[in-house]
């Protein structure tokens, strides 16, 4: 095994056994998050710096435990205190970061590309963190460390992923990286929520209704409705797609006994997801999403940080 | 099975494995007085597998199936920036070690850097009431003030060689072997997976 990554930006740049590498590194620091210690000195004298350009909290928290578990210092930054505020390049802010000695960046922007433009700038290593519509690679892993766990594999599983695949960074990372791993992968949506060419995502079938596709899956993968992101009015009514797409109790029935729920959060409970089946203990497995979200980025951090000195 | 014809010499056979641990299965329960008090934890890999030896053994002399738990450093290692482990090891301690007499055990003691890393990392699970080393074998060279306990075996070795450890239940065969270290290739006593196997 060679894990030979400096970034993590692009997840259709890492191979199947990179992959399961982070996944299978991610499941030994499990152990440390459970114990009364939850604590190791592995990165001790790392700088890492959290620079998060647009609201989040889950990912940002998490981040800040994952380098906080592995003795990395922390820099946050971001938020209405980024001198981009000032007309600062993001170019001279990297750079200015950069005069710190820092060795880790990990970023989230609203602008796609922002993370490799970032890595082409410094010498550090950058983490993207979510840039636009375009990747979010930490959740796609978390999403895979989740259904790895379940079914203790991923290839062969029938994923749907149901919601607004346009806007979603999350399926920019996900789709490619479970196509990588072996899984089948449907989208399933109102056609004004479909991307143009999903091909180029990889999916392999595209559907427009929930209850045809819903009884052959493995994995449904919820998106969030991004209430903020609905201007151009895709479909009449939350209501109207609560009743066509949205993961009801009455859709219960129609799943496989086996079948899990996942879901990226934050929930809007009544829109895609009844609160009834994001609180099944027996097919939700949301909250471990959040946990594998503490594994994987430590992981990514353990992995990229560690063996590059001469 | 693996193939240990490329060894330098052989400092230890099977038997001669399974001599030393008996004995140091008796030093052990003459220090702590009896097993009621003590805990094995091996350091992975061949660490573990010696431990699980060792608690038969003690099984055998005293009736007493004693705690075994093994311990993974790869996070508490000295060398992380310049070398990760290609292997994925995890810590199973399944007991609360807190007041235990923790006897750790390894297959060969070198640098004493793993056991520093070892020490560090079983202070974080808990508070045991003293920590003893057990160890097949002692080549010297050490660069930490750090002794074992209990030794097997004191080997006399150059640094420019490898002492490695083979047993039965990972290996196929039992014996301790010294090896001229490969160039490019580093030293440290557990044999690394092949390429291409089993990662």
């Amino acid at each position: 095994m060679a894990f030979n990554h400096k970034h993590l930006i692009d997840i259709r740049e890492y191979s199947a056994d990179d992959i399961m590498l982070l996944l299978e590194t991610a499941q030994r620091f499990k152990q440390i998050n459970e114990r009364r210690i939850k604590k190791v000195p592995t990165l001790k004298g790392f700088t890492v710096v959290n620079m998060f350009n647009e609201p989040s909290t889950r990912t940002r928290s998490s981040f800040e435990i994952a380098e906080k578990r592995l003795s990395c210092d922390v820099l946050n930054f971001g938020g209405s205190s980024t001198s981009s505020v000032k007309g600062e390049s993001l170019t001279d802010t990297v750079e200015t970061l950069c005069s710190y000695k820092i060795d880790m960046i990990v970023v989230r922007d609203k602008h796609a590309g922002v993370p490799r433009k970032i890595a082409d700038t410094v010498d550090a290593h950058v983490i993207d963190a979510g840039d636009g519509k375009h990747q979010h690679p930490t959740q796609a892993l978390l999403d895979l460390y989740s259904i790895w766990q379940q079914f203790g594999h991923i290839e062969g599983l029938r994923v749907g992923i149901v919601g607004d695949i346009s806007h979603s960074r999350v399926c920019g990372s996900l789709i490619p990286s479970l196509k990588t791993l072996g899984a089948h992968v449907t989208i399933i949506a109102p056609p004004t929520l479909i991307p143009l060419n999903p091909e180029v995502l990889g999916v392999d079938e595209v559907s427009l209704k929930l209850d045809e596709v819903l009884p052959s899956l493995d994995v449904v993968y919820m998106l969030r409705i991004q209430r903020e992101r609905l201007e151009g009015a895709p479909f009449p009514s939350l209501r109207e797609y609560h009743m066509l797409f949205g993961l009801t109790k009455e859709r219960d029935a129609l799943m496989k006994p086996e079948a899990i729920i996942c879901h990226p959060g934050p929930i809007n409970r009544g829109v895609e997801l009844d609160s009834y089946m994001a609180d099944n203990p027996a097919r939700s497995v949301i909250l471990d999403q959040v946990y594998a979200g503490v594994l994987v980025r430590m992981a990514a951090l353990y992995l990229l940080l560690g063996g590059n000195e001469q | 099975m693996v193939d240990i014809s490329q060894a330098k010499s052989i400092c230890m056979d099977a038997s001669e494995v399974d001599r030393a641990l008996t004995r140091i299965a008796h030093q052990i329960l003459e220090a702590n007085k009896g097993a009621s008090d003590v805990a094995l934890v091996g350091i992975v890999t061949r660490g573990d597998t010696l431990a699980m030896r060792l608690r038969d053994i003690i099984r055998d002399i005293e009736g007493i199936e004693v705690p075994l738990g093994k311990l993974d450093i790869s996070f508490y290692r000295d060398d992380f920036a310049t070398y990760i482990s290609p292997e994925l090891l995890n810590t199973d301690i399944p007991f609360d070690i807190d007041g235990l007499h923790v006897v750790l055990v390894d297959d060969v003691l070198y640098t004493g850097r793993t056991i520093r890393a070892a020490l560090d990392a079983l202070m974080d699970i808990g508070r045991p009431a003293c920590v003893q080393l057990a160890v097949l074998a002692d080549r010297g060279h050490r660069e930490l003030p750090i002794r074992a306990d209990y030794v097997g075996k004191n080997i006399p070795s150059s640094s420019s060689e490898n002492v490695r450890l083979y047993l039965e239940e990972i290996d196929g065969i039992t014996a301790m072997a010294i090896f001229d270290i490969a160039p490019g290739s580093r030293p440290g006593s557990a044999p690394l997976p092949q390429k291409g196997g089993e990662r």
